[in-house]
């Protein structure tokens, strides 16, 4: 295996586009948790003309609902949830800047589209690691929608986060090209 | 008749579900380390490890292995010889809020409707048996959100037999893909009506993973749908590999002349399950 590609947030185009599917990344810098509600609540805000609680411009989103922290944590266990529920609503944040989605499991075709033409990256998490992950978030502060609890936006630090790019900015998707590689029929 | 205290049947509950979310079972263990060995590709080899590495800091830390920590679903066996003096159901559900409260676990219990969460991860899904005896056996599974919604009913046609609930298995795998946290545990069930199959296929994700099946032919009905589920490729969390799923475990159950019921219920990696017997 070779090393993986360290990359820091926000992240620059220049960068997403020397990355291709299968490729292992450690991120550094700041990501935004959000899952379904808060993506029902951030394209509310769109359709009502109002801003988005974080910058959406060279953003990452993390599509995570983490355990409650313990106490001395910052965080509890925090691994990535399904991304395909957010389907629905990642074309138009993409169109709008997001360059950098975390999730497991595979996308829509129009999400798979919109990365290539705003050039942006899908990444794969390891679902169910979450004390692992846990361990790369070095801080977590509320953003937006405190009543959603696990569902809140949150903006985490992340140091070395291990990721694995799935949808790179030119149509490469890691989850059909490695099941051919080991698929026996 | 013997007689205990709702209130004891409260504690357990409480204890197990801090538990079973901080500490994976032996035999998940065990099947991780197995996997790790035969694992062809060295991204699956890597992700291997990571859940190995995980499990081991969930235990030392005592943090929930996963932040999805489930709806608490108990399947509760109740001795016809025993008397539990106050609110059975109520004292579970009381286990559970506290259990979900005092462990920093996750509430993820919400209205199907309006999505408002109910705020202590009740109510929990109970199911109950009447058995012979004095005891009561309580068995709590923490049950993830991904990998439930990648489960699937087919009411197939008795036609279709032996071949379509193959079939059925495997399409149901293939097409949940990365999504249910793979590698796997399928939970089969054959059979019954629209319902039982569904609980039989749960209560299948019980049995220890690497145990037989006490059915011989289902031994090898299970073995040829191991082989089938792990040649779609799908490997460790997706990224490809030899490793899409660490068992499948079949329930059968007689069904109507007319009728060909099978539920597959999927289970991530994070099998999460535990039992007491007071």
């Amino acid at each position: 295996m070779t090393e993986p590609i360290r990359l820091k947030t926000p992240l620059e185009t220049a960068e997403l586009v020397k990355l291709r599917a299968g490729d292992e990344v450690l991120l550094s810098g700041e990501v935004y948790t959000a899952r379904d509600a808060a993506h029902r609540r951030m394209i509310e805000c769109l359709d009502r003309g109002e801003p988005l609680p974080f910058e959406i411009k060279g953003a990452v989103i993390y599509y995570v609902g983490p355990a409650p922290a313990p106490p001395g944590k910052v965080i509890g266990s925090a691994g990535p949830t399904t991304s395909g529920r957010m389907d629905a609503y990642a074309p138009r944040l993409i169109a709008l800047g997001l360059k950098g989605m975390i999730g497991k499991g595979n996308r829509a075709a129009e999400v798979v589209a919109a990365c290539r033409k705003h050039q942006a990256v899908y990444f794969g998490a390891i679902g169910g690691a979450g004390a692992l992950i846990s361990r790369q978030i070095t801080a977590a502060e509320m953003v937006a929608w405190e009543d959603l609890g696990p569902e809140a936006v949150r903006r985490l630090t992340v140091k070395d986060f291990p990721l694995v790019v799935v949808n790179d900015c030119h149509g490469g998707d890691l989850y059909t090209q490695a099941r051919k590689q080991y698929q026996r029929l | 008749m013997r007689t205990i205290a709702a209130s004891e049947v409260m504690r357990a509950v409480r204890d197990l579900a801090i538990s079973v979310n901080r500490n994976l079972p032996g035999d998940v263990l065990r099947a991780f380390r197995r996997a790790r060995e035969a694992e062809e590709s060295p991204v699956g080899r890597s992700v291997l490890d990571k859940l190995i590495e995980n499990a081991e800091i969930a235990r030392s830390e005592q943090m929930p292995i996963c932040q999805d920590t489930g709806l608490a679903v108990l399947f509760v066996e109740l001795g016809q010889e025993l008397q539990v003096e106050g609110g059975l159901n109520a004292a579970i559900h009381e286990g559970v809020r506290q259990g979900y409260s005092k462990g920093y676990l996750r509430k993820s219990a919400a209205d199907p409707i309006s999505r408002k969460n109910t705020g202590d991860n009740t109510p929990a899904i109970i199911h109950y048996d009447l058995v012979p005896g004095d005891q009561i056996r309580i068995a709590f599974m923490a049950k993830g959100g991904g990998a439930e919604n990648m489960s699937a009913v087919h009411m197939l046609k008795p036609a279709q037999g032996l071949d379509g609930i193959k079939k059925a298995v495997e399409e149901t795998v293939s097409k949940a893909g990365a999504n249910p946290c793979p590698p796997i545990i399928v939970g089969v069930g054959i059979g019954g009506t629209f319902e039982l199959c569904a609980l039989n296929a749960k209560k299948a994700l019980l049995r220890p993973l690497g145990s037989l099946n006490l059915d011989p032919d289902l031994v090898v009905l299970e073995k040829e749908l191991l082989e089938q589920v792990n040649n779609l490729g799908i490997g460790p969390a997706g990224f490809g590999g030899r490793t899409t799923a660490l068992g499948v475990h079949v329930i059968k159950a007689p069904c109507h002349i007319a009728s060909l019921p099978l539920a597959v219920n999927i289970q991530c990696h994070a099998s999460r399950h535990g039992e007491v017997v007071i």
